[in-house]
């Protein structure tokens, strides 16, 4: 029988991998569940996820004011103080980035939809004018000043554009996500404390064993993360199917049109798709800060890349094809890394996908979450 | 008057799609709209329910101007419809696209109990499916589907575009059975047909479109016996 590392480890690597792959799948429900409902790659998806990370980090360093190290040893919390605290810290992630998916669809999306939005026409024409005018001036006060003056003017004609309900071409959605993905990221690169260098988070969970299964030591905070995406995912599941906003969430997904007749305010309904993927990327950034004490402003990037790629070999627009996507590139990559070399992860992820693309062109599961019964 | 459509136009894009029409459907009556295709009838049903933007003119329902009204709060004031190509949602199930007709009504549950007793007593066919995805119905089961679903929502006026579209001769005529059956109960119905025939025997009043202007109106047996609506609509 031949040496190799897989061999050695495996269940070792099906733990890791189903722990990175339960992130994965979080994330990737956030793509799913927004592509579902307005035929949309929300590239920005990744930042929110980065976000949520900075919330943990903000919730446990700030607002528990838990220092990185107690008299040179790791803030260790044990029993019921570290129950609530992590749940505390989940919540704040979860806050943040819910809060913030709402905010970029309120801003990056919502005026291309063309309702006539005078908010969004507003925030549209103040960055237009900021951003022409950095062309001209090199000095933010001047800028901001300027921008502010021609608010107004452009906003009426980006109102009077946007009158008649037009809606915008899809690719000015792309490019919208694209460009709300790099500002969110570079101004948390620019503006928080330590600028582009690395964040560590307190460790409060000493990461001992919790069982051993198969030979193999299962760490404790491996557990939580694949234990935690489980529940959020059912939770979600219970939401969209039992609830009544559930029941307009695959109602849009399947005909938007024939839901406004029915009178689902398709507005809410967008928001709430958006709040939903916000709340489930917050949560899978709390874990991942669980598993790695540390973000970064670019954290996002690399991860919603993957988690996107989750969601499109589980059949983009399938809730439970994110789960099946997220699991299996979580182990795909830790299986094959061990084959080839750590180097090859992020190529073995996307041959994987290749090739089951190559296939089943609509991921393994299929449907999207208009036609699946989610 | 229950509804009173006042030189309604209507922008599809950059086309007017309808030129400034005028209607009414009074209460307890079936108006029936006629025309060819691309006269406007569909986007005239749609704006109804407050899914296509007004230019100009005016929607008043019982008096009540809803012309920039949003499309849920229409539902509440008694505006349903069965949609155009039924719009059945495909990935539900019987029995969550008739929930679907109460989303905005809310209600409890007997209230609820009672109206699918109430739909399933006019298309016993839907509860022996009720399970069944909405995409794996027929043609017809569709049709009873979308009008069910719609009256779910206890409608004081029932919108019904095309429902004899695509279905065959003996089915057509059970839904205009139908039809009169939801109108003796009280619903007002505005009915949307290119089977002139049978939407001008149902309805008691009816209005031609043609490229978006009403071109003659009158009650059901007059434009039946007029020359003009008989060669251009009822196949001579």
């Amino acid at each position: 029988m031949p040496d190799w590392l897989i061999i050695r480890t495996f269940w070792e690597l099906t733990v890791t991998g189903l722990a990175l792959g339960s992130i994965y799948a979080l994330v990737a429900l956030g793509y799913t569940l927004v592509y579902g409902v307005l035929r949309l790659i929300n590239f920005a998806h990744s930042e929110i996820f980065m976000v949520g990370t900075f919330g943990a980090l903000l919730a446990s360093s700030q607002f528990l004011s838990i220092p990185l190290l107690e008299d040179g040893n790791y803030p260790y919390r044990t029993g019921m103080t570290l129950i609530i605290f992590l749940v505390f810290i989940m919540l704040i992630a979860m806050l943040f980035s819910g809060i913030g998916a709402v905010v970029l669809e309120r801003v990056a999306y919502r005026p291309l939809r063309g309702n006539g939005d005078a908010f969004g026409a507003i925030v549209l024409a103040f960055l237009t004018a900021f951003i022409v005018s950095l062309v001209f001036v090199d000095q933010a006060k001047i800028n901001v000043i300027i921008a502010l003056l021609a608010t107004a003017p452009i906003s009426y004609a980006y109102m009077r554009f946007f009158k008649q309900g037009r809606k915008a071409p899809r690719l000015a959605f792309l490019i919208s996500a694209i460009g709300a993905s790099t500002a969110i990221s570079e101004a948390v690169g620019v503006w928080s404390k330590h600028g582009r260098d690395q964040y560590q988070t307190p460790r409060l969970l000493e990461k001992k064993t919790l069982f051993t299964m198969f030979g193999t030591d299962v760490r404790i905070d491996y557990a939580i993360v694949i234990v935690g995406a489980l529940l959020m995912m059912t939770a979600l599941t219970l939401f969209v199917n039992k609830t009544r906003l559930g029941r307009g969430v695959r109602a849009v997904a399947q005909d938007a049109e024939t839901s406004r007749i029915l009178g689902v305010n398709v507005d809410l309904i967008i928001i709430v798709t958006f709040a939903l993927g916000g709340v489930m990327a917050g949560g899978a950034a709390m874990l991942f800060t669980l598993v790695y004490d540390q973000t970064r402003f670019n954290i996002g990037f690399i991860l919603g890349v993957k988690s996107f790629t989750a969601a499109v070999l589980g059949g983009i627009g399938n809730l439970k094809g994110a789960l099946l996507g997220g699991l299996l590139l979580g182990l795909v990559e830790n299986y094959g890394s061990a084959i080839f070399g750590g180097q090859w992860k992020d190529v073995i992820a996307f041959v994987v996908l290749l090739v089951v693309l190559m296939f089943r062109p609509t991921g393994l599961l299929g449907e999207s979450l208009g036609k699946a019964r989610v | 008057m229950l509804l009173e459509v006042n030189d309604l136009h209507v922008f599809y894009g950059r086309i007017e799609a309808i030129k400034g029409i005028s209607f009414t459907v009074g209460e307890g009556e079936i108006v029936t709209l006629i025309g060819a295709n691309g006269a406007g009838k569909t986007t005239t049903m749609r704006t109804i329910s407050g899914v296509r933007t007004v230019a100009q003119g005016s929607i008043k329902f019982e008096g009540q101007d809803i012309t920039k009204m949003a499309p849920h709060d229409r539902v509440k004031l008694g505006i349903c419809q069965a949609p155009e190509g039924r719009g059945i949602f495909p990935g539900m199930t019987v029995r969550e696209n008739l929930d679907m007709g109460t989303y905005v009504r809310g209600g409890n549950a007997a209230e609820k109990a009672a109206d699918l007793e109430h739909v399933f007593h006019l298309f016993p066919r839907l509860q022996e499916r009720i399970t069944q995805l909405g995409g794996t119905l027929s043609g017809g089961e569709q049709q009873m589907l979308a009008i069910g679903r719609a009256l779910m929502s206890r409608p004081r006026l029932l919108l019904l575009d095309e429902p004899s579209m695509g279905l065959a001769p003996m089915l057509i005529a059970q839904i205009f059975e139908i039809i009169k059956q939801i109108n003796s109960e009280g619903i007002s119905v505005l009915l949307v047909e290119q089977n002139a025939t049978q939407a001008l025997r149902t309805a008691r009043r009816g209005y031609v479109l043609e490229t978006g202007h009403v071109v003659k109106e009158g009650s059901g047996q007059l434009l039946l016996d007029d020359p003009a609506v008989r060669a251009a609509y009822l196949g001579g």
